[in-house]
């Protein structure tokens, strides 16, 4: 039973996300956006991309995936939804990952699938594409759960967007510099396996301890409306 | 067994409610208050003036008087917001939410202290301001830890909510901390093969190290000090409506 | 069958309520009364169990909540001010989330014969995005007869509501009540049920 509840939220979650195209389509031109703004701003010299391709990309893909997550649990909050998700049988944290599972369709996995264009438009050799995405597949949900927690802080608040990447930042500062060091070794034709497998760490661990941390925060936040 | 296992969690409870640690902190004080003064004064005298010139460095080194205890300090303030923060989740103690509210300045005034000696050691150690090594990166990624914690305090109108959700992002912060410093220290190793360390700490000699031990001991008393300063003005402030804090307030106006 | 004990609660460093206790038992409606910003929402959230740290027990069905408050909460249901429903879902699949989020399957049958007690024939397939205030209200009402819940939680259920749809909302209080179930509102309405109702009134101190 907590399993099909857990798959039912995952489910609305999508069902609601298409029919409101807005909320995912922005972040992703958004990302196109800044990546553009790179060449305009700094210069579009091709060896000089390249060189930056890498964390310009993550960069990008990292303001992306902040800006959409104020999303995450605010509509629930304010239409009453979440206080339900209370009251189920389900555990509270299960549900949480269940809702940033499916976010993260909408935002990381979308923006994983644009990466190559990304790529192409910042001059990264197409032999470095398959870390990019992988990289990227791997960060943007770890990404995605630390910054569930500071959406789940800040839901109740009015203005609470422009906190949520002020809190979280800094905890997404190791998955950026090992993602794009990833990018850089596999631009050098050094070995990456040890770089993806400590992303797959940083997962690992944001998986276990996010879902609990964001859930207590959501607690929090009921309990003071 | 209950009843009595009741009878000793009110006795806690009682023992730290933030009335009691008003009373309690304000007889401790003077003997933070008094040993910060002299030291920090001693410290710097001793170590500013009348402790050698380093031989590599001469008088520059002197700034790690300061920025040693200040980074020190940084690191085991946040370190006391986590630990508050998790007491506060845990056990409800609404002392400790206090403490870790008041606390929050003070440690992020102490990391913004050793940004800025450890910077202007850089000067004329290395001829500019700031340099990316891993020391004052992780410093100043640790600033904006505490950036977060207290812009997220101030963000709520329900000043024991805001309070909780603070403490809450305390203990993720403390836990990402760890991580954190690994991975700048990684990163600086890969961009900058030198040793490009701005405190290198070989054996030093007794001149140095001594009065490097009375700041230590001088800061440490200043930060608590401060940080008894502040907790218990927020604890008047948070217990204002409450009957002993009236009666105080009756008698400081006799 | 419930029981509060020692209920308290703060806000803002203020103390809402203290040592609140009370009991109800089936086929009783109890009437949260009190002027504005007393507590009367924060009580009800509480005995519902969203406030997860204010002090006090609740007991239900003479077992602690907090042991096993999955238990308790499947026999309750908790409307809020806010209708708790997904404005870009149509109503079927609003109540049909809902009711599989408490571990039922709503059938076809059900969901129509819901509907129709709620007087929203036919309305399945509108968005409640579309609905009015009032029709939203009646939407969330309508959970009452498809989870069916032995405990009803109602925070201002009289909200949006028409004099026609008043009389209607009382008349399914009271059957509630009679046949065995337990109602705990808050509501500035004058209620007028044909069973009893105890009163609990929150007093400012």
């Amino acid at each position: 039973m907590i399993w099909r509840i857990a798959v039912q939220v995952f489910q609305r979650d999508l069902r609601l996300a298409s029919r409101q195209s807005g909320e995912w389509l922005n972040p992703l031109i958004f990302f196109l956006m800044v990546i553009t703004l790179v060449p305009l701003a700094i210069s579009p010299e091709p060896a000089r991309l390249r060189e930056m391709a890498g964390g310009i990309i993550w960069i990008a893909a990292l303001l992306a995936v902040l800006l959409a997550m104020d999303g995450l649990f605010r509509s629930d909050f304010e239409d009453g939804t979440l206080e339900q998700l209370l009251l189920t049988p389900a555990p509270l944290p299960l549900l949480v990952l269940a809702k940033v599972l499916a976010h993260w369709l909408q935002t990381g996995v979308a923006l994983t699938l644009l990466a190559p264009l990304a790529g192409v438009l910042l001059n990264l050799p197409s032999s470095v594409l398959v870390t990019l995405v992988l990289s990227l597949l791997l960060g943007t949900l770890t990404l995605s759960l630390i910054s569930a927690i500071g959406a789940a802080l800040t839901v109740g608040l009015r203005r609470g967007g422009v906190l949520v990447p002020l809190i979280t930042l800094p905890m997404h500062i190791p998955v950026l510099i090992f993602a794009t060091g990833s990018i850089q070794a596999a631009l050098s034709g050094l070995p990456v396996v040890g770089y993806l497998a400590l992303l797959g760490a940083f997962l690992l661990l944001a998986l276990c301890l996010a879902p609990f941390a964001a859930a207590a925060a959501l607690r929090l936040a009921v309990s003071g409306s | 067994m209950t009843n009595w296992l009741r009878r000793l969690w009110a006795i806690i409870e009682s023992t730290v409610s933030p009335r009691y640690f008003y009373q309690l902190s304000g007889r401790w004080l003077p003997w933070f208050a008094w040993p910060a003064v002299i030291l920090i004064a001693v410290g710097l005298v001793w170590g500013l003036a009348i402790a050698p010139a380093d031989y590599q460095q001469g008088n520059s080194y002197r700034i790690i008087f300061i920025h040693v205890p200040s980074a020190s300090l940084a690191m085991g303030g946040y370190l006391l917001l986590a630990i508050c923060g998790a007491i506060t989740l845990i056990w409800r103690v609404k002392t400790a939410e206090m403490v870790a509210k008041a606390a929050a300045p003070v440690g992020a005034l102490f990391c913004l202290m050793a940004l800025v000696t450890g910077s202007l050691w850089g000067k004329p150690t290395w001829g500019t301001y700031w340099v990316w090594d891993a020391r004052l990166t992780s410093m100043l990624i640790l600033l904006f830890l505490y950036f977060g914690v207290m812009a997220l305090q101030s963000a709520f109108e329900d000043v024991a909510q805001g309070s909780k959700a603070a403490a809450l992002l305390a203990v993720v912060g403390v836990v990402n901390l760890p991580i954190i410093k690994y991975s700048v220290e990684w990163w600086n190793t890969l961009h900058q093969g030198s040793t490009f360390r701005i405190t290198e700490r070989p054996s030093m000699p007794p001149e140095m190290y001594l009065p490097l031990l009375v700041m230590f001991l001088g800061l440490y008393a200043l930060f608590a000090t401060l940080i008894l300063l502040r907790s218990r003005q927020e604890i008047l402030q948070r217990e204002r409506r409450s009957q002993w804090v009236r009666q105080l307030i009756e008698d400081e106006r006799e | 069958m419930l029981e509060l004990q020692n209920l308290e609660a703060w806000r803002d460093d203020r103390c809402l309520y203290q040592a609140l206790s009370l009991s109800l038992q089936p086929g009783q409606v109890g009437h949260i009364m009190g002027p504005n910003g007393v507590g009367k929402t924060t009580l009800l959230k509480q005995i519902a169990g969203l406030n997860a740290f204010m002090s006090g027990r609740v007991r239900w069905r003479d077992a602690q909540v907090s042991d096993d408050p999955q238990r308790y909460q499947q026999e309750l249901l908790f409307l809020g001010h806010l209708a708790g429903l997904k404005s870009a879902l149509t109503v079927a699949e609003n109540l049909q989330a809902l009711a599989v989020c408490r571990g039922m399957v709503l059938s076809a049958n059900q969901l129509e014969a819901a509907l129709e007690r709620v007087g929203l024939t036919g309305y399945d397939d509108v968005l409640v995005a579309q609905l009015s205030a009032g029709q939203k209200r009646r939407v969330a009402l309508a959970r009452l007869f498809t989870e069916s819940p032995l405990l009803w939680l109602l925070d201002e259920p009289f909200t949006a509501i028409d004099q026609a749809g008043v009389a209607e909302l009382e008349g399914w209080l009271a059957d509630h009540a009679e046949r065995g179930g337990m109602v705990l509102l808050t509501t500035h309405h004058r209620l007028s049920l044909r069973c009893p109702i105890t009163p609990i009134e929150l007093i400012p101190a």
